[in-house]
Parts: structure tokens; C-alpha cells; sequence
């Protein structure tokens, strides 16, 4: 039998049925994982006595009958989702010793379905970066190394959760996706990460980023398990207003391996002049794999996707600036001292809030200011609405969009760091489908020349997560992605 | 009355606007679940949401929105079936948000109008520019100790109405009649309380002068005033003040000022110096606020009676005069109250008793209406042992008198004290008889025509030997025949 | 557009943020470089187009008028810095 923590979910749950392991002995594995795995800085908080109370818990309601979807399945935690009692921190310094009084929506849902939680994984401060840098608590490793040895970034913003599960610390992990930031490191990290339709998974105790972009979203091992995860985590929630009421479908039942006559848009505005060669073979390779398995291909376009970048670089920081206004040394998180309120207000945001985040509330407080909000903010809204329009005109025609995931594989730490646009257009084929609020996923399809994973992307309708699962699915069978990356980290523990 | 101020250039003209920001009448707030009640020990009406804590959502209470719409059609107003709820950005304590949820480009009502009440039955239309719903912020005490600020979230998210007039006001007078108008009107339909101690509305002040015929001059805006008491002296000393700055050779500055109660003067907010730039932009987290014509013309078919179409009514029916229609409507509970009272009765008679003994008794106790004493049903029943001369109108003040002092039926006094009023000829005759055979020189003084209204003198000795019993019509009719009229 | 150390600085003060003023320069030229590159927005035609409000088509949702949270001030106050006598507390603000 495979260890244990190698496990996907699917299989775990098999096991845990029937009764070859406990939710208790997986959960312990898990935990000397996440002991040994220090050196990927994964976590910022690790719950090992929670997870065993949960794993307990999970047995017991097996024994009892009554199991749910996820019981007994350890998961982490991207530390942007508020969970009760347990020190929740956005990975930024502002919130200080932020223990949340309730529990997050998605969060809350998995436990009910009697998942157990681990820990809390870094992020980039408050999601936003794309490679984990960003974090008060310190760059997160990608467990994959490059041929020579070299060290990578993770991706972002949910890299700690992409590198829990790319390194069998978590079976699998929540992640939140603004502009890419569930489906970049899935691929920089050689995982599946899904990004629902926005509106699918409620945005109710998730620290908000940008709150017309936020989605949360499984990262897993498997495209099986994030149709289990996201069935968990989806659902209507009268708590958020932008939730959606419609029913969740079982996800797990969609994945039918018949792609037969699917259409599949193929973007000629991605094809990027300046995109490296194993990228866009890749992308070709994707779509030979989906014909073969008889899909058809479509060229299609969709016009506007070079602007779908500056686009979201307006609108997100705009609402970021507003979203973070609340972090203020009043009510919690840290304050520092001031010659008076305003004083206070200002030496506490500019000590609790990292480079990344202060570039971005500046930028988003000066595009909403008076003289510029037509200029810059109404003006992207409307390119926004063009932005969407593309996607609503091509999936008259096709009903999936395949584009690589990220225009490279894992980058080298501080690569990118001095220059925040190279940096933005790491975001470039994940951001149009964030601005039209369409669910995308990507799904670990083969090594790049350095060795390092590499992902493509499915875009769908909204709310046709299940199309985007199967044929995500025909992509992970016939990529048969079943590399791992040399687990150096527990040499270092 | 005068609505031009002298100066020493000339007279100049004051010109009035208000924001009035009225409390919606709801159970709990705008966007959460906490409790809207007044007088809570601080932060124990304080839900996530309005705390702001991380990861909290707005979600809009639906009777807030239809007090909007009611408030918008009682204001004849027009209402927009698609409004958007925008974020206004700014850093203070007492917003946990750092952002208040309102509206900014889209507001739910748009243009209206109220009809104020001048004194001598004048009436003026004042302009409604629009409505919109919005978040009250908490409240910040800065006395309570003296190094800190101390912040209570009570009252943070409360649904408010910002109701926006135009300047169409030119007196201090008529700035008072249109917030008491707006009160009445808002009162009648239940979405605000009206309670400006309790600061369920508070009004900010836009003030400016100008000589007649000018151009609008620059205004200063007198923020949170809470009487109307207030508001007409914060009007009348920002007037002056402007007129001595321009007559001084100064200019105003457009200014966000205080009204400080104790001295009866403006003075500029230190605080709110620096230039505002709000960044008003759509709430990510809330979707835009659509319904129908249909359900527009639901709640509009709810509406009760409003006062102006009352006033018409009462004056219609009832005969009543502007002066009396207009007391009695001016409040719901005295509208209902008179309605009940007047009902089958001469509702003159009704009225008057209403505006001259009800409320000066209820003056004297420091009642409202609604705590009355006497019942709307119990002044009827007084009304009644007048109409069929159980009663005197005279004895009836002083049953009245207790009515307001046991709470009594006027049935049960009159009984218990003997208070019927005599209508049997014969004691009445002897009374008479009486008092003329005690006081000849008032006989002769009427039979010599010298003075004909000691007739009166005559009515009233009788009344007195009578304990006032006797039937004041009886009385005059049989001295006229005895003493030869 | 181009942003200037005194914009900057006066942006920094609307968000509450202290920028040292040796720190102002190098801000405005990042903040350049972003705007510059965000406003090849400009050459989209927007002409009648409508802004985005919400890429979700759907009612706002309403709740009942009913009372379902407070009465929680431990929890409200639980995270704060300073809290004395059930009350945040911060600097003293002078109106």
C-alpha cells in the first residue's frame, strides 16, 4: 500500500470506509509530515491538537453512520479564512494575535462534512502577490527544485496551500483566487487547482482581498478531488449577497471521461509573442489530448484579453484600499503609537502592512480619488464589461476555453520582486476569467525543460464547474502528470 | 414677517438648505442583525458585521428598503426601481468599516417635495432633491476621560434616510417649519420616530447669504444639529456671522461647522478641516437594489392618510379652520385622537377642546397625547353630556378637571358629585327669584336701561347660588321675563 | 498622468499610510510605472459601454427584519488593543 499521506482523497475516504486506517492514524501522518516539512514554511499555524479532536470526532460519527462527503480527511487551511478560536492572520502583520470569534463559511462547511484541519497555510499578505514573498511570515518553498538543485517560489497567493498539498503535508487545501491566485501555483507546484464561478462558495469570513474577484477554491492532488472538495465547500449562503442560490451538483458524478463532442475554444489572443516555447507546445499538446479523446478544437477570439491585465491592476487594488481600511489598531490587530489619532492610524498601517500591500492601497486610493475615478476605475469597469462580453460571445460557440495556466514554470525567489509589473504579468492567462467570474481550473499536465511542473487551464460557462471537472479530468488522464519533486525538505528537519 | 436681515450695506437674503438624516423605524439594522434600540450599555447591539471584522458581509434588511420607498412616496417623490449602494471612504474611530455604506449616484428616491405650513395658513413647496439609505456610524465620546476617546458601536449600521432638500429656504422660521413638516410626515408613516433628543434625526444646516437678486453665495455647513429649536438659532447666528465677515470685507470659506448649544454660536470643526475626497465607488459586496412598479404601487396602496390630505379632509367635513386643521394633524396620534372625539359630535366644539383644554392640561403634566388621561372616547362622552344638556359647558371644565386628574368617565363624576346640571323651572324660578329680591339696585339699574348687560351680572349670581347647576339658557330666559326685558 | 512626491504624500495621508519623505520618491516612480502601464486602458473604445456592477446576475438578497446577532460584547471586544469600561478606546480625538 502507498503511504498513507500520498494518498488523494478519493482513496483515503475508500480506506477510511473501509476501516483499513483511521481518520486519527491519517491525521498523525499528516502531522509528522507537517513537522518535517518546516522548511517549505508551508504553515503559519499548525493545530495539531484541533486536527486530533476532529480526527476523533470524524471516527466516531463513521462508526455511528454517519459520515459526511469529506469525513475524516485532513486538510490546510489558507490563513485568509476566519476559523473560531484559531489565531487567523491573513499573513500580514497588522492583525497581530487576530483569534477570530467565528468560522468561515467554507470553512464551516468542510467541517460539517467532517473534515479535519490541520493548520493555517501562508499566503502572500492579504493574497495579494504571486509567489508567496509576500508574507510576514516568510517566503514559502516550492517542494520542487529545478534540475540543478535550485530553489523555486511556490506561486501565489495560495502558495503555502499549494505547497502543503504539492508535498503530502495536507491531502488537501483551501486556497482563494482573485486573479489567478489557486490556479498559478497549482501549476507552479504540480497540483490541481480549481477556481469556481464566482458566487459558487460563499466569500462570508474570508478576509477580503477584492471583493468583486474573491472565489474560494479547493488545491488538490487530484481533479477527482477537487470535484469532492468543491462539493464540500460550494453552496448558497444567506450570509453573503453575492452568493448564488442555486443547488450544488454532485460534482464527483460528473467526472464520465466523455469529452466526446465538447467544443473547445482555443484563444488566438493567447498565444503570446514573447510566451516560451515549452509553454506553448504544451498548450498545443493539451488540445491534441482533448481531440484525441474527441473533443473538437475551435479558434476563437476573445479581443480584449490584453487588457484584462491593467484592467484587474485597477480594479483590485481600488477595492483592496477600501477592504483594508478596517485594519486600523481600533478593534484588533496591532497598534502603534501616534502623536495623536490620525498619528496612530498611520504609524500602525504602515507598520502592519508589507511593501506589496502598501504599493497597492496607494495605487487603489489614488485611481477611486477625485479628478481620477473616470479616468482610471470607471474606465476599467467598463473594459471589464468587454472583458466578459468576449467570454459570453465565445461560449456561444464552445463550451471550454483551454489556455496554459501561467506564461512560465516556478520562478526563482526574488526573480521578479524589484519590478512589480514583471511580476503582475504572471496573472496574464488567469486574470480574464477572474473578471468575468468564470470557473476555471488547472490541472498538472507535464515538466518543464528545468524539470518543474507546468499546468493548463480550462475556463467554462458559469456555474458549468461539472464540464470543467471532466474535461479536466481527460486532461490529468492522458497528461498522466505522476512526477514528484525529491523531498529535500525532510533532509532539513 | 420680514425675511430679508438689515445689514449695514443693505438687506440681505439667507438661503437654507437641509440634509436631514432621519432614523429608520426598523427592528434591526441596515445590513445586519443587531438590534436598533435606544439606551443599550455600550457595544452590547454590536453583531460582526457591524464591528467590522475581518471577513463580515453586508445584507440589506428588507423593511429598511421599504421605509425608504414609503418615505419617498410620502414625499410624493419619484422612486427609482434600480438604486445602487455605493462605499464613502474615511478614516474615524466610530466607522469600523472604514468606508460608510450609502448611496451616492444612484439613490432609491429621487426628486420630491414637501409643502411647509406658515403661520397665517401660508404654505410654501420646498424641493426634495432625493433620498437615500445609508449606515449610521457609532458614537465617540470624548469626555469620558482625558486622554482617550472612547467608542461605542451601538449605533453603527443603523438604517438612516439622508433626506437632501433644495435651498429653497429664506428664513430661519421656515427652515423650523419644514423640519417639523418632515417630522409630521414622517411620524404619520411610521418609518422614523421623529425623537430628535434621541438623535433619531439630526439635520445638517447649509447655510449662505446673498443680497437679493445675487447670484448663491459660498456656504458653511453646520453638521448634527438636533432641535428644531437649534436649528433656527444655528440659522440666525450663522446669517449674522457671514453678513459681518462679507461687510467686514472678508470672504466665507465653504466650512463644516459646530453648533455649540451652550453659547448660541458656530464654530468650525477642527477635525473635519482637511479637503474631503470620499472615493465613492459601487459596494463589491452588494448587488444593485432593483423591484418593481408593481411592488411600488403594493406599498404605495398602504400608505395611510397623510397630513396635508388630512388637513383638507378635516377642514372639508368638519368645517374646521386652517389654524385648527393644522394643529390637529400635525401630529398622527392627535389627528387619530380628534377623529375618535369629533366622531357624531359638533367637531368644532371638538376641536376647540382639544387645542385649548387638552393640551394645556397635558402642557401642565408634561404628557404627550398618547399618554392622555382622558381618552379620545372619554372627551367624546364629556362632549355628549353637554349636546344633551346633562351638563353646562362650564361645569363640563371643571369634570374635565378631573377627568385629567382620576382618569375617570365624565358619566361617573357628574354623578358622584351631584354635577347634574338643574333643569326642573321651579328651582331654577326660586334662584332667580332670589337674587333679584336680594339686589334692587342692579333691577332698577336694568329696568332704567342704564346698563343692559347687568343682565350678565344677574346670570352669573344665579350660576354661583346654584353651584353653576343651573341651566345657563333657563337662567337667562325667565330673568328677562322677570325683570321685564 | 503623472503622480508627484507631493500627490503621493497626500495620497499616502487619505489612506492612512505614513510614507517617510525620503521614501515619497521612489513611491511616485513605482506608482508611475503601474499608472503608465494601466493606462493603455485608454485605448479601448468604451464609447456606450456600461461599467461592470457585478458579474453575478442575480437578485440582492434581503434579510427579514429580525433580531439575530449582538448582545456578544465579549467577542466585539475581545481582539482590541485597548478596550476600557466596554468601550474602544483610542487617542483622544479633539472635534
Amino acid at each position: 500500500m502507498t503511504k498513507l499521506i500520498d494518498m488523494s482523497i478519493a482513496t483515503a475516504l475508500d480506506h477510511l470506509e473501509k476501516g483499513t486506517f483511521s481518520s486519527r492514524e491519517l491525521t498523525e501522518c499528516y502531522l509528522a509530515a507537517i513537522e518535517h516539512g518546516g522548511s517549505l514554511n508551508a504553515f503559519v499555524t499548525a493545530t495539531p491538537e484541533k486536527a486530533l479532536e476532529m480526527a476523533d470526532a470524524a471516527d466516531a460519527a463513521r462508526k455511528s453512520g454517519d459520515a459526511g462527503p469529506m469525513c475524516g480527511i485532513p486538510l490546510a487551511i489558507k490563513d485568509l479564512f476566519c476559523t473560531d478560536g484559531v489565531k487567523t492572520t491573513a499573513s500580514s502583520r497588522i492583525l497581530g494575535e487576530f483569534e477570530p470569534a467565528y468560522e468561515s463559511t467554507v470553512t464551516a462547511n468542510l467541517w460539517r462534512d467532517g473534515a479535519v484541519l490541520l493548520g493555517k497555510t501562508s499566503l502572500d499578505e492579504f493574497a495579494m502577490g504571486s509567489s508567496n514573498e509576500n508574507s510576514y511570515f516568510g517566503p514559502v518553498e516550492n517542494p520542487w527544485r529545478a534540475a540543478d538543485g535550485a530553489s523555486r517560489v511556490p506561486g501565489g497567493s495560495s502558495g503555502g496551500s499549494a505547497a502543503a498539498v504539492a508535498a503530502n503535508l495536507a491531502a488537501g487545501a483551501t486556497g482563494t483566487d482573485t486573479g489567478g491566485s489557486i490556479r498559478q501555483p497549482a501549476s507552479f507546484s504540480g497540483i490541481v487547482g480549481m477556481k469556481p464561478t464566482y458566487g459558487r462558495c460563499s466569500r462570508w469570513g474570508t478576509i477580503a482581498f477584492a471583493s468583486s474577484l474573491d472565489q474560494a477554491g479547493p488545491l488538490t492532488k487530484t481533479v477527482e478531488d477537487a470535484a469532492i472538495m468543491l462539493g464540500s465547500m460550494a453552496g448558497f449562503d444567506p450570509m453573503d449577497s453575492t452568493s448564488i442560490d442555486r443547488p450544488v451538483p454532485d460534482y464527483r458524478a460528473a467526472l464520465t471521461g466523455d469529452v466526446k463532442g465538447l467544443k473547445i475554444g482555443i484563444p488566438k489572443e493567447y498565444r503570446l509573442d514573447n510566451a516560451p516555447a515549452e509553454i506553448l507546445n504544451l498548450w498545443d499538446q493539451g488540445a491534441q489530448w482533448l481531440a484525441d479523446a474527441g473533443a473538437e478544437l475551435v479558434d476563437i477570439s476573445l479581443p480584449h484579453t490584453s487588457y484584462a491585465l491593467p484592467t484587474y491592476y485597477i480594479v483590485a487594488p481600488a477595492e483592496a484600499s477600501s477592504n483594508l481600511a478596517r485594519y486600523d489598531g481600533v478593534r484588533y490587530g496591532i497598534r502603534e503609537a501616534g502623536d495623536d489619532l490620525i498619528d496612530m492610524y498611520e504609524n500602525t498601517r504602515a507598520a502592519g502592512f508589507g511593501a506589496e500591500v502598501r504599493r497597492r492601497i496607494l495605487i487603489g486610493t489614488y485611481v477611486l480619488s477625485a479628478g481620477y475615478y473616470d479616468a482610471y476605475y470607471l474606465k476599467a469597469q467598463k473594459v471589464r464589461t468587454l472583458i466578459a462580453q468576449d467570454f459570453d460571445s465565445a461560449f456561444q460557440d464552445v463550451d471550454l476555453v483551454l489556455t496554459p495556466t501561467a506564461p512560465s514554470d516556478a520562478f526563482v525567489a526574488g526573480a521578479k520582486s524589484n519590478d512589480p509589473i514583471e511580476m503582475y504579468l504572471n496573472d496574464v492567462f488567469t486574470v480574464p476569467a477572474s473578471l468575468a467570474g468564470l470557473p476555471g481550473i488547472s490541472v498538472p499536465s507535464a515538466l518543464s525543460d528545468e524539470g518543474l511542473p507546468l499546468g493548463l487551464q480550462l475556463i467554462g460557462r458559469p456555474f458549468d464547474e461539472e464540464t470543467v471537472l471532466r474535461a479536466g479530468q481527460v486532461l490529468e488522464s492522458a497528461a498522466e502528470f505522476t512526477h514528484r519533486p525529491t523531498e529535500w525538505w525532510k533532509e532539513n528537519a | 414677517m420680514s425675511k430679508l436681515i438689515p445689514g449695514a450695506t443693505g438687506d440681505w437674503e439667507v438661503v437654507i438648505g437641509l440634509e436631514v438624516h432621519a432614523q429608520v423605524t426598523s427592528n434591526a439594522k441596515l445590513f445586519s442583525g443587531a438590534s436598533t434600540a435606544f439606551g443599550a450599555e455600550p457595544n452590547t447591539q454590536v453583531s460582526l458585521v457591524d464591528a467590522a471584522m475581518p471577513g463580515m458581509l453586508p445584507v440589506i434588511n428588507q423593511t429598511c428598503v421599504e421605509q425608504a420607498v414609503r418615505t419617498g412616496l410620502a414625499l410624493e417623490a419619484e422612486i427609482n426601481l434600480y438604486s445602487v449602494f455605493d462605499r464613502k471612504n474615511y478614516f474615524y474611530p466610530d466607522l469600523p468599516q472604514g468606508y460608510q455604506i450609502s448611496q451616492f449616484k444612484q439613490p432609491i428616491v429621487g426628486e420630491g417635495v414637501i409643502t411647509l405650513d406658515l403661520p397665517e395658513g401660508e404654505t410654501k413647496d420646498v424641493g426634495i432633491e432625493r433620498l437615500h439609505l445609508e449606515q449610521d456610524a457609532g458614537k465617540s465620546m470624548h469626555d469620558q476621560h482625558p486622554n482617550f476617546t472612547y467608542v461605542d458601536l451601538n449605533r453603527s449600521g443603523v438604517a438612516l434616510m439622508e433626506i437632501v432638500s433644495r435651498p429653497d429656504m429664506r428664513s430661519a422660521e421656515e427652515a423650523g417649519a419644514y423640519v417639523r413638516k418632515l417630522r409630521t410626515i414622517l411620524r404619520y408613516i411610521g418609518t422614523c420616530d421623529g425623537n430628535m433628543e434621541q438623535g433619531s434625526m439630526r439635520a445638517d444646516v447649509n447655510v449662505s447669504v446673498r443680497k437679493p437678486g445675487d447670484p448663491l453665495g459660498t456656504r458653511c455647513e453646520i453638521k448634527n444639529v438636533n432641535s428644531i429649536r437649534f436649528v433656527q438659532q444655528a440659522i440666525e447666528y450663522e446669517a449674522r456671522r457671514q453678513i459681518e465677515v462679507i461687510e467686514d470685507g472678508g470672504v466665507i470659506e465653504q466650512q463644516t461647522r459646530l453648533f455649540d448649544v451652550a453659547k448660541g454660536v458656530t464654530r468650525s470643526m477642527r477635525s473635519k478641516e482637511e479637503a474631503h475626497d470620499y472615493r465613492y465607488f459601487p459596494d463589491p459586496d452588494l448587488l444593485p437594489l432593483e423591484f418593481t412598479a408593481e411592488w411600488v404601487d403594493e406599498v404605495k396602496a398602504s400608505l395611510p392618510e397623510l397630513p396635508d390630505a388630512k388637513k383638507n379632509r378635516l377642514m372639508a367635513d368638519f368645517g374646521l379652520s386652517v389654524y385648527d386643521a393644522g394643529i390637529l394633524v400635525a401630529e398622527p396620534e392627535t389627528a387619530a385622537y380628534f377623529e375618535t372625539a369629533a366622531e357624531g359630535r359638533d367637531a368644532k366644539q371638538a376641536a376647540n377642546w382639544i387645542i385649548t383644554n387638552l393640551f394645556a392640561a397635558l402642557n401642565e403634566q408634561g404628557k404627550s397625547i398618547i399618554d392622555s388621561p382622558v381618552s379620545a372616547a372619554q372627551l367624546g362622552q364629556l362632549l355628549d353630556l353637554i349636546a344633551d344638556d346633562t351638563i353646562s359647558g362650564r361645569i363640563a371644565k371643571d369634570v374635565f378637571e378631573v377627568m385629567i386628574e382620576t382618569g375617570d368617565d365624565p358619566a361617573k363624576i357628574v354623578e358622584e358629585k351631584g354635577l347634574k346640571q338643574i333643569t326642573d323651572t321651579g328651582a331654577i324660578e326660586a334662584a332667580v327669584d332670589d337674587v333679584i329680591a336680594g339686589n334692587p339696585e342692579q333691577v332698577a339699574q336694568y329696568a332704567g336701561g342704564e346698563n343692559p348687560k347687568v343682565i350678565g351680572w344677574f346670570v352669573g349670581q344665579v350660576m354661583k347660588a346654584t353651584q353653576g347647576k343651573a341651566n345657563p339658557g333657563q337662567v337667562n330666559t325667565l330673568l328677562k321675563e322677570k325683570l321685564g326685558g | 498622468m503623472s503622480v508627484d512626491t507631493k500627490t503621493v504624500a497626500r495620497i499616502a495621508h487619505l489612506a492612512r499610510l505614513k510614507v517617510p519623505e525620503e521614501a515619497l520618491e521612489p513611491m511616485a516612480g513605482e506608482l508611475n510605472q503601474i499608472l503608465d502601464w494601466v493606462e493603455q486602458l485608454e485605448e479601448v473604445n468604451t464609447d456606450n459601454v456600461a461599467p461592470m456592477t457585478s458579474v453575478v446576475h442575480a437578485d440582492l438578497p434581503r434579510r427579514e427584519d429580525k433580531i439575530t446577532a449582538g448582545d456578544q460584547r465579549d467577542d466585539v471586544l475581545k481582539n482590541a488593543p485597548d478596550a476600557q469600561h466596554g468601550f474602544f478606546a483610542v487617542p483622544k480625538v479633539i472635534e
